[in-house]
């Protein structure tokens, strides 16, 4: 490790980078993460850059420039870097310069410089001048200078980006301690919450950003985190949400103004609409209406309208849809049931919108619990999730050398063997058809692995049977009684929708008892005691058992050794 | 991790129950899944740290360790790659209308069994393609015609109801009905299951039953042409609509082409419901398996009316038969009871005749006996007496009894012998009830 890389010297941050916005974040002395406003007092930081006479504008103050100097405006650029020319979606720039082709790669042609000629400047380029602005302002609000970071990125970013990502970095003074992707981050945040509590459960992160909504389903056990399948959808976004109110007030205008044309079609006031309707978006996460008002919106026209929430969720409801099916097909992919899912967290800007939760909330049991802003007072900001797990991501490895860093992320280290079944005890009967299992390990938990089960006896005591097995969670469907058949009226066409969510079936979780790996026997067992099981399953699927009356002495100890190795050497 | 309380009690060890140290291994667990973890958080950390031991790891390693690891990111590589027309990518936007959305997305072998998600890959490879920033750096003329078509095909096929509206009049994903020629030359199975399966699509009830084919049984058969005579259709007619003018200018206009729309959507549906039915029918009549069952029923129809016919006539010979059995028994029995008849006159006159000649006998006997007088010539008196009563005891006797009494009587000469006799007869007769006490006063 050279000088400037020296574990001692780093100053490490949270960043999270994305099309619409950024954020920096440190960790306190206490641990705690904070989110750090720029000069202009924000925290989520467009990810813009304008240049006006050769000065260079970012965040907000760039984002006002897409009015007036869209051609020199960089913006929603993230998605771009590391890719070829021929694999990048310009549209999310229609409204800002234009991406080039540049070699294979993607540029701008801007006019950076004082000069009246353009230059062409790579989006690497681009990504770093946009670093080294948001390394600025995390310096002087932390009074030292920053040389390091843990930056987010989507679970699909290709490992040409992630490189990319770090070259651009590095150029920007910023040493890249870690990528880490952005849900998995987001459940990081509210892990290190200190009154999270570590437990085994399924959580799925919903992310509805501004150019795209991405889902990821993880299983998290014990503190560790495994992706069990991610969606992403470039068709629902905040960007979608923005175009029905830029319809709507457009539609309004032209109602009002019959001469003053469609604002939609003409560059300037078409960038006047849009920014003000994602600020009405914004205002209608709060309150239940919102002024919408822009000076000259179109000929020389002001306009002034008000919206209330229900008209825009009306307007929108086909894309909350659409994102809930987005979550439930995420869902669906991983194998799992909305039963299986224990929390949703919901990120991204767009989760601010109510109704983006309740979406979500209907698709999903009561059993499972949304963390937004509208459903859970106690829920962390969607813009800042990412940023605030970069920061305690940052916190944990400052102290390490990058090599070090390197060879614990080593696949070596990260792929293990998961439990395909839930692993636990057989109560009240011996018998495998009419005994309830109760499971210990669960399923897709990460080998090795040691668990404690403190389990009720016999009301007498004893001598106690103790069967471990395996289960697998099994989706019991009761169909409700058959209700008599209403008298069909004349008018057929909305009663297939009504009578579907009358008869709503029973769904419930349980399990299925499958293999039986041992039996124990505990002897002499006292009135009203416990028993303890500690069960530990080596990578190998070796297990090791004990189990023992608690307070008792002795105990049995069990060894069950792995089934035998597959045909194709995967254990 | 806090541990598992399980408050479910464990069961009662059974009796006879017995392991090794009270242990029994019974088998493995399953085999796992590989897959990564995330290198994020305090307890991954632990974890590396374990599982390290400060080993160093190589790309090699890399590429061993990732080999069997479960996929979680799909390549965005699409199935999608039709090829594109040229005349297509020359269609004008305004005319999006007459566009096929599915040919413009490059899935027109999918067409309204598309995904939701086949639709949005497919969008997204074409605008990768068609953007107009992409023709520009290609050094094309900056073109934005087709790109706004394939937004336009986007924004129809992601909207459930707008989706409805096209695929009620997509035409590509029609099936023609074969001609009764084509039917004939034996591919009726083949050919309609395809025209039935795409008109299918309809349906507001799914799933459709299908055409099926020879194997398929009598109830399958008329279950489906029951499914299509009674064919519940969500098929409209409003994406052909004319435009409605959009000012407000023209009130009357607008209502007038709003009228015209509704009454040509109306007359589409009707006319659709008529041809559907019509197709129904063609394939109804050329479908080989309705003759089949028509003849089937009709033999059995058949085969049940010969057999009743067949039971009917042995029935009615049956009937007759037993008629002239029982008309020979008849006779046989008249006949019998004629002989018996003839038989019992005889006998009765016979018996007559005995008796005859036995009260004969008897009587004779009486007067050998001398009229029971003993001693001499018995007086006028004695012998109407003694005829009386002896004629009183021949009342009073059958048949049988007299022929006993002629039999005792037979060759007796001796008159106290013959007395004897009768006077036993009184007694006997006087034993039965017969006669009373001295009512035959002669034999007393
Ligand atoms: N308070 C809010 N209410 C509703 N939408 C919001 C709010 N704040 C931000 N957004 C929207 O969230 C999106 C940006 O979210 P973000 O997660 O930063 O996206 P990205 O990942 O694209 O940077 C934009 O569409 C923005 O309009």
């Amino acid at each position: 490790m050279s000088g400037e890389n020296d574990p001692a010297q780093r100053v490490a941050i949270g960043i999270s980078f994305g099309n619409s916005y950024s954020s920096i974040a440190f960790t306190t002395g206490e641990g705690k993460a904070e989110v750090i406003a720029n000069e202009d007092g924000d925290r989520q930081i467009p990810s813009i850059l304008s240049y006006v006479e050769g000065e260079e504008l970012h965040g907000g103050q760039a984002k006002s420039q897409l009015v007036r100097n869209a051609k020199n405006t960089v913006a929603y650029f993230r998605d771009f870097l590391g890719q070829a020319f021929k694999s990048i979606d310009p549209t999310p720039c229609h409204q800002s310069a234009h991406p080039v082709q540049a070699a294979s790669n993607v540029a701008f042609k801007i006019r950076d410089t004082a000069e009246e000629a353009e230059n062409t400047v790579t989006v690497s380029e681009i990504t770093t001048r946009h670093l080294k602005r948001l390394r600025n302002s995390a310096s002087d609000y932390l009074g030292k200078d920053v040389n390091a970071a843990v930056i987010t990125v989507p679970t699909n970013f290709s490992d040409a980006q992630k490189s990319a990502l770090n070259k651009a970095a590095k150029e920007a003074g910023i040493e890249v301690l870690q990528f880490i992707s952005e849900p998995v981050a987001a459940v990081l945040a509210y892990d290190a919450r200190p009154e999270a509590k570590v437990a085994d459960k399924i959580i799925v992160v919903a992310d509805l950003g501004g150019t795209r909504s991405d889902v990821a389903v993880i299983a998290s056990r014990g503190g560790i985190y495994t992706v069990l399948s991610t969606v992403h959808d470039y068709e629902v976004s905040g960007f979608k949400l923005d175009q029905v109110l830029m319809d709507h007030f457009a539609k309004e205008f032209i109602k009002k103004h019959k001469a003053g044309g469609d604002p939609r079609e003409n560059d300037r006031s078409l960038a006047k609409l849009k920014l003000e309707c994602e600020a009405v978006k914004k205002a209608l996460s709060i309150g239940t209406s919102a002024n919408f008002s822009v000076e000259s919106l179109a000929n020389g026209l002001d306009f002034t309208a008000t919206i209330n929430r229900s008209r825009y969720e009306l307007l929108a409801s086909k894309h909350f849809a659409a994102f809930a099916r987005l979550v439930t097909h995420a869902v669906e992919k991983a194998q799992l049931d909305p039963l299986d899912i224990s929390e949703i967290i919901l990120a991204g800007g767009n989760s601010h919108t109510p109704k983006t939760a309740s979406a979500i909330q209907n698709a999903f049991p009561e059993t499972t619990t949304i963390l937004a802003p509208s459903t859970s007072p106690t829920a962390i900001n969607p813009n800042e999730l990412s940023v605030r797990g970069a920061a305690i991501q940052a916190s944990l490895i400052q102290e390490f050398e990058l090599e070090d860093i390197d060879q614990s992320t080593h696949p070596m280290v990260t792929v293990t063997p998961h439990l395909s079944h839930a692993v636990g005890v057989l109560c009240i009967s011996g018998d495998e058809s009419s005994g309830i299992f109760h499971a210990i390990v669960d399923a897709e938990t990460s080998l090795p692995v040691r668990r404690t089960a403190i389990i009720a006896t016999p009301r007498e005591g004893g001598n106690v049977l103790i069967k471990l097995c395996e289960g697998s969670r099994h989706i019991k469907v009761t169909k409700p009684e058959p209700k008599p058949k209403q008298e069909r009226d004349s008018d057929d066409d909305d009663d297939d929708y009504d009578s579907e969510d009358e008869e709503e079936e029973l769904r419930e979780k349980t399990w299925k008892v499958g293999k039986v790996l041992s039996e124990a026997a505990l002897r002499g067992v006292k009135k009203g005691a416990k028993i303890e099981v500690q069960i530990n399953i080596a990578a190998d699927l070796k297990v090791n058992c004990i189990f023992r009356e608690v307070g008792g002495k002795g105990g049995v100890r069990g060894l069950l050794s792995g089934p035998k190795v597959q045909q194709n050497g995967s254990a | 991790m806090a541990s598992v309380q399980v408050s479910l009690p464990l069961p009662v060890l059974p009796e006879g129950w017995s392991g090794e140290r009270d242990f029994k291994a019974i088998g493995p667990l399953s085999h796992a899944t590989d897959r990564n973890i995330e290198p994020v958080g305090p307890h991954f950390l632990a974890h590396a740290r374990r599982k390290r031991h400060k080993r160093t790891f190589s790309e090699d390693d890399r590429i061993q360790a990732q080999v069997n690891v479960k996929k979680v990111e799909d390549d965005d590589a699409g199935e999608i790659s039709e090829l594109e027309d040229p005349l297509m990518l020359q269609r004008e936007a305004k005319d999006w209308k007459g566009q096929d959305h599915y040919a413009v997305l490059g899935i027109s072998k999918y067409r309204y069994k598309a995904t939701e998600d086949q639709i949005k890959r497919a969008h997204r490879k074409k605008v990768l393609k068609h953007h107009p920033d992409k023709k520009a750096a290609a050094g094309e003329a900056q073109d934005d015609q087709f790109f706004k078509c394939i937004q336009k095909a986007t924004e129809v096929l992601l909207d459930p109801v707008r989706r409805r509206q096209f695929d009620s009049v997509d035409e590509g994903a029609d099936v023609e009905p074969p001609t009764k020629k084509e039917t004939q030359k034996g591919n009726f199975y083949k050919l309609w299951g395809k025209v039935f399966e795409s008109e299918g699509r309809f349906s507001k009830v799914q799933p459709v039953p299908k055409l099926g084919n020879e194997k398929s049984t009598k109830e399958e058969v008329e279950h489906f042409y029951n499914f299509w005579y009674n064919f519940d259709s969500w098929r409209t007619f409003e994406y052909l609509d004319e435009d409605v003018p959009d000012d407000n200018e023209n009130r009357d206009q607008k209502r007038h082409v709003e009228r015209k729309n509704q009454n040509a959507r109306r007359k589409k549906k009707t006319e659709d419901t008529a041809r559907l039915r019509k197709l129904v029918d063609d394939a109804l009549a050329l479908d080989e398996r309705i003759k089949k069952f028509r003849q089937a029923e009709h033999a059995q129809k058949n085969k049940r009316r010969l057999e009743k016919e067949a039971e009917q006539k042995r029935l009615a010979e049956e009937a007759a038969k037993q008629k002239e059995l029982e008309a020979q028994a008849k006779a046989q029995k008249e006949a019998a009871e004629k002989a018996d008849r003839a038989d019992a006159k005889k006998a009765k006159e016979a018996a007559k005749n005995a008796a005859k000649k036995n009260k004969r006998v008897v009587r004779a006997a009486v007067k050998e006996a001398n009229y029971f007088h003993s001693g001499g010539d018995a007086p006028p008196s004695q012998i109407d007496q003694a005829l009386n009563d002896v004629d009183h005891i021949i009342t009073k006797i059958d048949n049988e009894e007299l022929a006993d009494l002629t039999s005792k009587l037979s060759g007796k000469k001796n008159a106290g012998e013959i007395t004897q006799i009768f006077k036993d007869e009184v007694q006997r007769l006087v034993g039965a009830g017969k006669l009373k006490e001295g009512e035959a006063k002669s034999l007393s």
